[in-house]
């Protein structure tokens, strides 16, 4: 609990100047951010509040073919976005995989990307956590950590990144334009985002004032959107996060796989990019046996880091799957169950 | 008079019996329009909020608060701690009587377990006051916690609400030694809190030493007694009002803590004090489910026909009382068979003390019981449900007496056939979806005692004819306001826009505790005989009155219809209720009823409602993701007042029997003690999409004993049967026996040759 200011910038300029003050925190739709905030777990002395600004709100298809998503585009909006959602089926599938209807009609782009981790020791101010307090140690080791992570973890921080969003774009590798006191970048999200190492507090790649400005999916993206698919396995039919989710997208010319994105969601502290089972894919005729392989390379590193040994087993299974889904190519039309398991499951995919 | 308005009458004219009809609710318009006003909608004048500061640690005390800087902080008026807290009459930790449990009101700086109260801040915003309470910054002395059962143990000799801890008939041991087959299993379930949509909250004005209070009670009389005990005032100086609750579920039965603190801090600061739980302060100090472990064993011969039952139950309690979960005790009415013995144990660990949970014992007993019988089934080589027919309980079966009712074949029959049973094979991972999901069919026995407690009901016929009905019931959103109109509305013999009816307020007739599923039959009776004693005094006066048509009537008898008295012999004669008090002088005619269990029955007869939950389910058989495709429960508990809002009930109790067997579960941090899941992001319940397709049968079934409207309980039933069911239909379509609720796609990812088997 704390007293904040509240800022409200009328212009980018404005907002990372203001953002630039210690302690300062974007404001998106504040769905993840106000609740960390009632509950202590982040004590900003500053808001400052983006979704007043002009010009974040909108998709456009650049010149070069890429598709630029500003950082202020609400979940439900890109998602069903028609347009968008034909050219990378397998972002809006994820999208309408995450939270619910009522969440993802507020949530922004910018705030889906940069969410905290479901770490309940993170949320919960009476415990140690580096990620929240650095140096005061990791309570979910030892603790309860059924659904922590399994890969790119260490000693300091066994958490996940929870995001569904962020898996899809991961696969497609998507860039993240950011913007600061110093200018314009752009980072792969591969790189945008951090594993845990010794500063589990530094999550991504942003310095203090910079924000996200949008997200830019690449026009060779969309020559994947025959064959990409979304898979997320949770405990409950909806409404929940990920135990473990992966975003598939193939190209598959002449029965042979000629490219190949895969990323895992759920398993590890950032969305992660299984560039081993890519590899391990092309060239492959596409079938149980490439697939199968490829969930064994995509965690050929895993380790369990608490009671989660499970969450390994499961992991290849959800790869081996989400392979034969986008394999068997992507569905006229967004399942009724998006990501589900008890979506329409194309035939075959299933071991029986 | 009470000053709860009644609720506003819809056209719902209808002629003869109301009993029975599908009526909307009547608070349904003031519920979506938010007009309903809960007790945390009040906001009298001159209001200041607190907040509770609770404990971080398990087990140990408080050594340190901040109170100077919660206290500095503008807007904090005033901080209670155990130092400055006003005292009470009563010591909370005093046990003046069995449903008088030891309540957290600050008493002294020891902790007992995570959530507990320690401190109150009471500002004049709720920004401040949540300030403060955050200001406090406790320091502790910890003590190691324990939150699982493996430690001590002890044997319980009383459980629940005070039932006996054992019983037995036949001699269980011999009867299983010498059996032909035998089960053994041991079912974990969880510890689940209270997740109400309404939290628990109190608004509290003290008007000299009277007090004025609105806050959810499933108790309005019980509340008051105790209150009045803890503050040492007499009863009549305590109104409370308690209209709508946001839900009960047994949490609300009692007078909670937090609801004590807010009645002090009033008193501490000399204003109306607001107090409102958070959804995380919910897991602590107003009630759960505490986790069992459950041991069945049966033994039968070679058919199938069971000789020996035993259930024995551990269970957990809090360090500091007793409640524990009478799970062992629904063995005692189910299944037929010649020896049965129940025993339970309780565990002391540093948690709040547990308390009742909609079908506290039957739903954790009958998530064992109806497991192990599909095991047993299965051993015998039988269907599960003829298995369970086979061993039909015709009388109970501990006590041998016969049932006031039981129309549970009817149940079994007209669900099987809703559901489609007999096309069940009896082999486990036989079916499949079209898609290729393993599927599973699982049936289990539901069943909940009806039981009754005290009440009384006053009822008015009015000079123009009108009638009132007044009993302080309890609305938790099951549909009280309506079902008890209903019945009040028959009882004068009137339409229900004639008869005015009032409810939810402490100041109106003891209408008992909405609990144990006895509102309805409780409540309803004593309306029931209200009325009955109003007609029967307006009778007296017509039958005595050579002006009236009824005159000399008494020997044939005189019957109430739609505003009328009438000969029962010829119902052409007779006259308005109206004119026999007119020509009385009389402005009004006032009639009392009451209602309680008549011992004699219950004596003779074993009371229980029935019901038969049929449970589909759909496994990936590679990801163990697992949905619930299909409920079908049928049941028969007595005569149904309103069928639509029988249908909810149990349509509620069968997505938590989902929710037990699929999603509820605290998750304690074994080190702390804390529950790392306080709130409904992370305490999972089930979302539409996991309920895809659910219906209830309603049997019909006479009672002639349970009371005089034939109404047995419909609130907890739901709940029981389908927790087996569910699980029992996993294990059909997986071939995995999982004993540990609730039960998950980890449980099933290791146990199965396809599941196992990588290829994909
Ligand atoms: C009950 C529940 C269930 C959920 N389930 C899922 C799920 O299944 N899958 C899933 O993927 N997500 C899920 N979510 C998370 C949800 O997707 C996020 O809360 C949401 O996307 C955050 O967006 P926001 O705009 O509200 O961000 P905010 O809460 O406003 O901000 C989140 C963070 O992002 C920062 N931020 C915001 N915008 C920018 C920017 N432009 N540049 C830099 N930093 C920025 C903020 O400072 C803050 O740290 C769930 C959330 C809830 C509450
Ligand atoms: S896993 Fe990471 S987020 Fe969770 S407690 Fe440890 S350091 Fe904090």
């Amino acid at each position: 609990m704390n007293l904040f200011e509240y800022v409200r910038p009328a212009s980018v300029a404005e907002a990372i100047a203001a953002a630039g003050e210690p302690n300062s925190a974007y404001l998106g739709a504040g769905t993840n951010l106000l609740d960390l905030m009632k509950g202590g777990a982040l004590t900003p002395a500053r808001l400052v509040d983006l979704t007043h600004l002009p010009d974040l709100g909108s998709i456009e298809t650049l010149p070069d073919g890429s598709t630029r998503i500003g950082a202020l585009v609400k979940n439900a909006a890109l998602a069903h976005d028609t347009d968008f959602a034909k050219r990378f089926p397998v972002v809006a599938e994820a999208l309408l995989s995450g939270a619910s209807a009522q969440l993802r009609n507020a949530a922004t782009v910018g705030g889906n990307l940069m969410q905290r981790t479901r770490c309940p020791y993170f949320t919960d101010t009476a415990s140690a956590c580096n990620k929240r307090q650095p140096g005061s140690g990791c309570d979910a080791i030892g603790g309860e950590n059924r659904s922590h992570a399994v890969l790119g973890w260490s000693e300091n921080c066994i958490a996940v990144h929870p995001s569904d969003f962020c898996v899809a774009l991961t696969a497609l590798g998507a860039i993240v334009e950011i913007e600061g006191t110093t200018g314009r970048r752009e980072v792969p999200i591969t790189e945008f985002f951090l594993l845990p190492g010794d500063t589990p507090e530094k999550e991504t790649v942003l310095e203090a004032g910079e924000m996200i400005v949008a997200v830019r999916l690449p026009a060779e993206a969309a020559k994947l959107a025959a064959n990409q698919r979304y898979l997320k396995v949770r405990e409950r039919t909806s409404y929940a996060f990920a135990l473990a989710s992966a975003a598939a997208a193939l190209t598959i010319e002449n029965g042979a796989i000629t490219e190949a994105r895969l990323a895992l969601g759920g398993v590890a502290p950032k969305p992660w990019r299984a560039s081993e089972a890519e590899a391990a894919l092309v060239g492959k005729a596409p079938g149980k046996e490439a697939f199968a392989a490829a969930a064994e390379a995509a965690f050929a590193e895993a380790k369990p880091s608490g009671d989660n040994a499970y969450k390994i087993e499961l992991g290849k299974r959800v790869v081996a799957r989400v392979l034969a889904m986008a394999a068997a190519g992507t569905p006229e039309r967004m399942p009724a169950l998006p990501a589900s398991a008890f979506a329409p499951l194309p035939e075959g995919v299933v071991n029986v | 008079m009470s000053d709860i308005a009644s609720l506003p009458t819809g056209s719902r004219q209808r002629q003869g019996s109301n009993i029975g009809q599908p009526m909307t609710r009547r608070d349904g318009i003031l519920k979506v329009t938010g007009s309903a006003t809960y007790a945390a909608d009040n906001n009298p004048e001159g209001l200041m909020h607190a907040v509770l500061a609770t404990a971080t640690i398990a087990r140990g005390k408080v050594t340190r608060l901040d109170v100077e800087a919660a206290r500095a902080h503008p807007g904090v008026v005033e901080v209670m701690t155990p130092e400055n807290r006003p005292p009470l009459a009563t010591d909370p930790d005093e046990k003046t009587n069995p449903f008088a449990f030891r309540l957290d009101a600050l008493q002294n700086d020891g902790v007992r377990y995570a959530g507990q109260p320690i401190a109150v801040v009471v500002a004049k915003t709720l920004e401040a006051a949540v300030e403060g309470a955050a200001l406090l910054r406790p320091s502790y002395e910890t003590e190691a916690a324990r939150v699982d059962l493996e430690g001590e143990s002890f044997v319980a000799e009383i459980v629940g609400p005070g039932a006996p801890g054992r019983a037995a008939s036949g001699d269980f041991d011999a009867a299983f030694a010498s059996a032909a087959k035998h089960i053994e299993a041991t079912y974990d379930t969880p510890p689940q809190y209270h997740n109400a949509m309404e939290p628990h909250s109190i608004v509290v004005r003290w008007e000299g030493d009277s007090l004025s209070i609105d806050m959810p009670t499933q108790g309005l009389a019980m509340a008051v007694g105790r209150t009045a005990e803890l503050f040492g005032i007499s009863p009549e100086k305590i109104h409370i009002r308690s209209p709508f609750l946001g839900g009960g579920f047994g949490s609300k039965g009692l007078a909670a803590g937090p609801q004590v603190l807010g009645i002090l801090a009033a008193k501490l600061v000399g204003a109306p004090v607001k107090l409102v739980l958070t959804r995380q302060q919910m897991y602590g100090p107003v009630g759960h489910r505490g986790q069992t472990r459950q041991t069945v064993k049966l033994g039968m011969g070679e058919d199938g026909r069971l000789a020996a039952i035993e259930h024995h139950t551990l269970t957990s309690t809090s360090r500091f009382d007793d409640f524990l979960e009478p799970a062992s005790n629904v063995t005692h009415s189910l299944y037929a068979a010649p020896a049965i013995r129940t025993t339970h144990a309780g565990s002391r660990i540093d948690i709040g003390t547990p308390m009742f949970m909609r079908a506290p014992g039957e739903a954790p007993g009958s998530a064992a019981l109806e497991s192990a019988i599909d095991e047993a089934a299965f051993a015998a080589g039988m269907d599960p449900l003829d298995f369970r027919l086979l061993n039909y309980a015709e009388v109970e079966p501990i006590s041998g007496k016969p049932f006031s009712s039981k129309a549970l074949r009817e149940c079994y029959e007209r669900g099987a056939a809703r559901f489609g049973w007999s096309k069940r094979p009896q082999a486990p991972r036989s079916m499949r979806d079209g898609e290729g999901r393993l599927l599973g069919w699982g049936v289990g026995t539901a069943t909940f005692p009806a039981i009754m407690f005290q009440a009384e009901a006053r009822a008015v016929i009015r000079a123009d004819g009108s009638g009132l009905m007044e009993i302080g019931a309890h609305d938790m959103g099951q549909g009280a306001w309506t079902a008890l109109h209903q019945i009040a509305a028959d009882g004068l013999g009137l339409s229900m826009d004639e008869v005015e009816f009032r409810s939810g307020s402490s100041d109106l007739p003891n209408a008992g505790i909405a609990g144990g599923s006895g509102h309805t039959a409780t409540a309803g009776t004593a309306l029931h005989g209200a009325g009955e004693d109003v007609i029967a005094r307006l009778t007296e006066l017509a039958v005595n009155d050579e002006a009236s048509p009824l005159y000399g009537a008494g020997n044939v008898g005189v019957v109430a219809r739609n505003g009328r008295l009438v000969r029962q012999d010829d119902e052409s004669r007779g006259e308005p209720y109206a004119a026999i008090l007119k020509r009385a002088g009389l402005a009004e005619i006032e009639g009392r009823g009451q209602s309680a269990a008549d011992p004699a029955a219950q004596e003779r007869y074993a009371m229980d409602a029935h019901g038969a939950v049929f449970a589909e389910v759909a496994v990936d058989p590679n990801l163990g993701q697992i949905r619930v495709t299909r409920l079908v429960g049928a049941f028969a508990a007595g005569r149904v007042i309103n069928p639509r809002m029988v249908e909810s009930q149990y349509y509620g109790g069968m997505i938590w029997g989902l929710s037990f067997a699929l999603h509820e579960e605290a998750v304690h941090d074994k080190r702390t003690g804390r529950i790392m899941n306080a709130n409904l992001a992370e305490y999972r319940v089930p979302v539409n999409a996991d309920v895809p397709s659910l219906e209830a049968i309603l049997v019909h079934e006479d009672d002639p004993h349970v009371n005089a409207l034939g109404v047995k309980g419909v609130g907890e039933i739901g709940i029981t049967g389908t927790v087996g069911a569910i699980a029992n239909a996993i294990w059909h379509a997986t071939g995995v026996r999982v004993r540990r609720f609730p039960i998950g796609l980890a449980d099933l990812l290791g146990g199965t040759p396809d599941v196992s088997d990588k290829g994909v």
